[in-house]
């Protein structure tokens, strides 16, 4: 039963769509202020060496390494994001321009393979890891042990942060500011609100999200360092945005829907009516290009639920 | 706004910070290479990452290794994480534009852009790993890895109760289907019947994809794993799960410290200080080099804890008898999957009927095509 297609594709599919998860409600937060940061595969690739470097490095228990490691990792990824929060609120440039040069230079062929390469994290496996906490007879439980109790503390972590991202933008005062922020900046500001100042704070809460979905890989799903191992996760991540209609507990079930869809090519090709594993493989990405299509002109961005200041600088004087 | 004055002032130091790692991280990058007008300039291009503990960290070790015996006589250079395609081509020009005299590509992919520009640029000579087009200045080099993996393959049946092995494949290749062959070949000396199933990655490397292979293979009900693919995370997984693990071009030990049996390891060194030697000296000459036991560019790496005395002996016979080639595992009779004789008795497949092979012998589980 455990063993069954099924019951493992839903074990796997959430196992793998922490990551995208974690960095989908990253990306969500920055853009209901208004800011549209494109640079998620950098952030995560950032946050994913830190934190692996952060748990080689740390000499305490397992435990206090691995969340240790967590907070940098969060670290990373907002300094990260502060590059593009400066360029963009303050000295409002272009966000998509922004977001693809923070990418470009933090990514696989930029600062995290060279602080990879610096601080020699290739050479071993992680000290520390996120493994199953449960134990070994719940998780053995038919169907319901290994999708529910066979996940480690990141993946029951996220849930926590899903739940806690919906009643902040549903419950709570600043979460509605947020959304004014969003929505319509000139009106925020008449308000009092501080437009650049939830800007940056969400950016940067947006960054640390990434950095964390960048360590679920080198700390939980791989878990060691290779330059670039994110694979191409962060992009996804900004396209479930879109899929989940800019809602948390959308974006959870997005997230899964991926990670599933990146691990049934695997489980399939025991089959022999399995489709070619190359066009399985690919799908999460064809998906991830309709998103984008679908919502690069304005008219279906708005019917999709996008913030309606997505992606614009605010200019206090401009109307 | 005070507040948003306060942001605008910490910012910038922010954003200059980031460009300050950028500069560093560039003059780091320029350091690596000190410019000397009288050494010979080599150059390597990698798929990988230089450190991914498999195929490419083994070119760069041989690139390392060609450094340290002509010192100052030699600059060498890599280029790693080097995309199969275009790309590949922009890479060789501008290694060629620095003064690169001789170039090593170690993946099959860039193969196309080797022949290019191996074209555009007679005065360079190159080599290409893994592939078959020869001209006057682009030479072919590789290695009999088939004897390593079928040796490392028995490790693996004997290590197996059930005999039903895991073995992750990164593309559909000629390449790949006779490292499979191997392998399977091997597991069914030691364990006679064995199964051998197979999970397409399609990619060298990437460790979240081998690592959902490797889950696959042992949902499936495989007790061993094993691997052509680049990265250890196979051997990570294996090691979480207790299932015994064969790894793939480097020691990999670390990784699986208590799961490790052995791998098929490559030591280009000496054949890349060869071939160093002679492009200095004006002697380098085009030519198809495929490496043996005999010659040590291929062998075993140590063997872990889970391998019996027994098998360690078993191990070394039939190595001993490759090397003498009194034994060689693509001799008939042999058959394909569908149980169809592909090789008679007495018929030994040649180097060139190896790099052709698009058939599965029986036994393996999994589809030739990918």
């Amino acid at each position: 039963m455990n063993n069954s297609l099924l019951v493992v594709v839903i074990a796997q599919g959430i196992a793998y769509g922490t990551p995208l998860l974690y960095a989908a409600l990253g990306e969500l937060l920055a853009e209901r202020s208004g800011v549209l940061n494109l640079g998620v595969e950098g952030m995560m690739l950032v946050g994913a060496v830190m934190g692996f470097w952060a748990v080689q490095r740390f000499h305490v228990t397992s435990p206090l390494a691995l969340v240790g490691a967590i907070a940098v990792a969060a670290l990373a990824g907002a300094a990260m994001a502060a590059i593009h929060a400066f360029l963009v609120i303050t000295l409002r440039a272009n966000q998509i321009v922004s977001g693809l040069a923070l990418t470009i230079f933090a990514g696989v062929a930029g600062l995290s393979s060279y602080l990879g390469n610096d601080l020699n994290l290739a050479r071993s496996p992680a000290r520390h890891q996120f493994q199953a906490i449960f134990p070994k007879s719940w998780q053995d439980i038919n169907a319901v042990g290994p999708i529910l109790f066979g996940q480690s503390a990141l993946v029951y972590a996220s849930w926590v942060c899903v739940v806690l991202v919906a009643l902040y933008l549903t419950r709570t005062r600043v979460g509605l500011n947020l959304r004014a922020v969003g929505e319509s900046p000139a009106a925020a500001d008449a308000m009092g609100i501080d437009v650049a100042g939830y800007r940056y704070a969400h950016t940067l809460v947006g960054g640390a999200f990434a950095g964390i979905g960048g360590a679920t890989f080198s700390l939980s799903i791989t878990p060691q360092w290779l330059a670039g191992l994110t694979q191409g996760a962060g992009w996804i991540a900004i396209a479930l945005v879109i899929f989940a209609f800019w809602r948390p507990t959308l974006c959870l079930v997005g997230a899964y829907f991926f990670g599933a869809f990146t691990y049934l090519p695997f489980a399939l090709q025991k089959y022999s009516w399995a489709p070619p594993p190359e066009l399985a493989q690919s799908l999460p990405y064809v998906m991830t290009v309709l998103a984008l299509v679908l919502v690069s002109s304005r008219a279906a961005r708005l019917r999709f639920g996008a913030p309606s200041a997505l992606g614009q600088p605010y200019v206090r004087e401009e109307r | 706004m005070t507040r948003g004055r306060k942001l605008a002032l910490v910012l910038p130091v922010l954003a200059f910070a980031g460009v300050a790692v950028l500069a560093l991280g560039v003059a780091a990058g320029s350091a690596r290479s000190h410019k000397q007008a009288a050494t010979f300039k080599a150059a390597w291009i990698y798929v990988g990452p230089h450190d991914d503990h498999g195929w490419s960290q083994a070119h760069d070790q041989g690139r390392l290794y060609v450094q340290k015996h002509l010192g100052s006589k030699v600059e060498t250079t890599y280029k790693e994480l080097v995309p199969e395609g275009p790309q590949t081509c922009q890479v060789i020009e501008s290694l060629v534009r620095d003064g690169n005299k001789l170039i090593f590509a170690t993946s099959f992919g860039f193969q196309d852009c080797m022949v290019s520009e191996a074209k555009k640029h007679p005065d360079v000579d190159f080599e290409q790993a893994t592939g078959t087009a020869l001209s006057k200045n682009l030479a072919e080099y590789f290695g009999a890895a088939e004897d390593a993996i079928y040796l490392s393959g028995m490790a693996a049946g004997a290590a197996s109760k059930k005999g039903v092995i895991g073995y992750v494949v990164p593309f559909a290749i000629p390449e790949v289907i006779r490292h499979a062959n191997a392998f399977a070949l091997g597991a069914q000396a030691t364990h006679p019947g064995a199964k051998v199933r197979l999970i397409w990655t399609n990619s060298w490397l990437d460790l979240s994809k081998e690592k959902k292979a490797a889950q696959a293979l042992v949902s499936a009900g495989c007790d061993v794993l094993g691997q052509n693919v680049d990265s250890p995370a196979t051997g990570e997984f294996a090691e979480s799960k207790g299932v015994p693990w064969v790894g793939y071009d480097s020691n990999a030990q670390t990784f699986a410290p208590k799961q490790w049996l052995t791998a098929a390891i490559y030591n280009w060194g000496p054949y890349y200080l060869r071939r160093v030697k002679a492009a200095m000296n004006g002697t380098w000459k085009s030519g198809f080099y495929y490496g043996s036991l005999n010659d040590h560019l291929v062998g075993l790496a140590p063997y872990g804890k889970k391998v019996s005395a027994k098998t360690k002996r078993a191990i070394a016979a039939k190595k001993a008898a490759l090397m003498s080639h009194k034994f060689y595992e693509f001799a008939g009779p042999l058959h394909d999957q569908s149980g169809k004789l592909r090789v008679k008795k007495g018929q030994k497949l040649s180097v060139h009927q190896l790099y052709a092979m698009n058939w599965l012998v029986k036994g393996v589980i999994g589809s030739p095509k990918g």
